[in-house]
């Protein structure tokens, strides 16, 4: 009788931070770290040099930086904390994909929220101005 | 069968059983190591309260001086690639304890430690200067927000480097014991989740709060 769950049951699942139990010998792991580290490198080098210089139209300047941003966090969770889309990862991605959800509503309510505040109210000082 | 039936009153009905049924809970590395990244995750939505707050406050300077007079960037890229550095053999560490080798661990840990200490002295010494200068968390909102942020991935790094330093300790004391490899497995993740919120502090603090 074959009903699919013996294939469920037979992908166990992996830790957070585990590598795939066939993940390879040490020298190909620490190759997978060094992958990690010279993404990482790049994408740094390449922040600070974008924030420093005049070659690039400013007003594109901090979206270019979070972009560089975010994808320095997935390359490091790629190559050091070995989050991948495999069938044993799901529950961790799962668990990531939710804290992402809270982090974006919690950044993007308040600076909507604050940002609207800030364009409907008067300045400060003309409101303490009215006070007196 | 209705004897079957009786015996398990509560359990599902067979053909939700299925195979999985037979294979138990799930390993305790996996437990253990799930819980830790639920952990690091409420961790990080705690940070991203204090980026939000960071990111409202940015132009609250009071007057005082701002983001661009404040911040040196070479000092931030140094921070930056100590810690990345540390993230790195954070990983090499560990490789040798899957491979058991004791050496490897201990000096792979070791450099971790360096790297570790380098960032919070610079940090620390970066403060001390901001208040120096007058630009202590007392003067502005702004001031206050990025004390706040950056001095709280501040204690996360030393609590992180007292408990690499327990875990060298362990190793030494009590070996790659099954219990030891998974306290490994979650300060792997801490000290990996450490650098990733590094990567939202220097874009958002440093970089974007000296463009502004």
């Amino acid at each position: 009788m074959t009903n699919g769950y013996e294939e469920i049951g037979n992908s166990r699942d992996i830790a957070p931070g585990d590598e795939d139990a066939e993940g390879g010998s040490i020298a190909q792991r620490i190759g997978g770290y060094l992958a990690g580290l010279g993404l990482a490198i790049l994408l740094t080098a390449t922040s600070f040099f974008v924030a420093g210089t005049d070659l690039v139209w400013q007003p594109s300047i901090p979206v270019a930086l979070v972009v560089l941003a975010i994808a320095q966090m997935g390359v490091h969770l790629v190559f050091f904390l070995h989050i991948t889309t495999g069938a044993d990862n799901t529950n961790n991605v799962l668990a990531l994909a939710f804290g992402v959800l809270i982090v974006i509503l919690v950044i993007g309510g308040s600076l909507w929220i604050m940002a609207n505040l800030n364009h409907n109210m008067m300045p400060m000082d003309q409101l303490m101005r009215m006070q007196r | 069968m209705a004897g079957v039936t009786m015996a398990y009153p509560h359990s599902d009905p067979p053909h939700l059983r299925g195979g999985a049924a037979h294979l138990g809970p799930a390993p305790k590395r996996i437990v253990t190591g799930y819980g830790f990244w639920i952990f690091i995750l409420s961790d990080m939505v705690m940070f991203s309260a204090l980026f939000a707050t960071y990111a409202v406050l940015l132009g609250q300077t009071a007057g005082g001086p701002g983001g661009r007079e404040l911040f040196d960037l070479r000092n931030v890229a140094i921070e930056t690639a100590f810690l990345l550095a540390s993230s790195f053999t954070c990983g090499l560490a560990t490789i040798a304890a899957d491979a058991r080798s004791r050496i490897w661990f201990q000096s792979a840990m070791a450099v971790t430690c360096v790297f570790g200490l380098a960032f919070l002295a610079i940090e620390a010494r970066e403060f001390s200067s901001l208040v120096a200068r007058g630009a202590g968390p007392t003067r502005s909102a702004f001031l206050s927000a990025f004390f706040t942020l950056v001095g709280c991935h501040g204690l996360h790094v030393s609590a992180g480097t007292l408990w690499l330093l327990t875990m060298m300790a362990q190793v030494f004391a009590k070996g790659f014991r099954a219990d030891i490899q998974r306290r490994i497995l979650c300060f792997a993740l801490f000290w990996h989740a450490l650098d990733i919120i590094w990567i939202a502090v220097f874009t958002v603090v440093y970089l974007l709060g000296s463009a502004t």
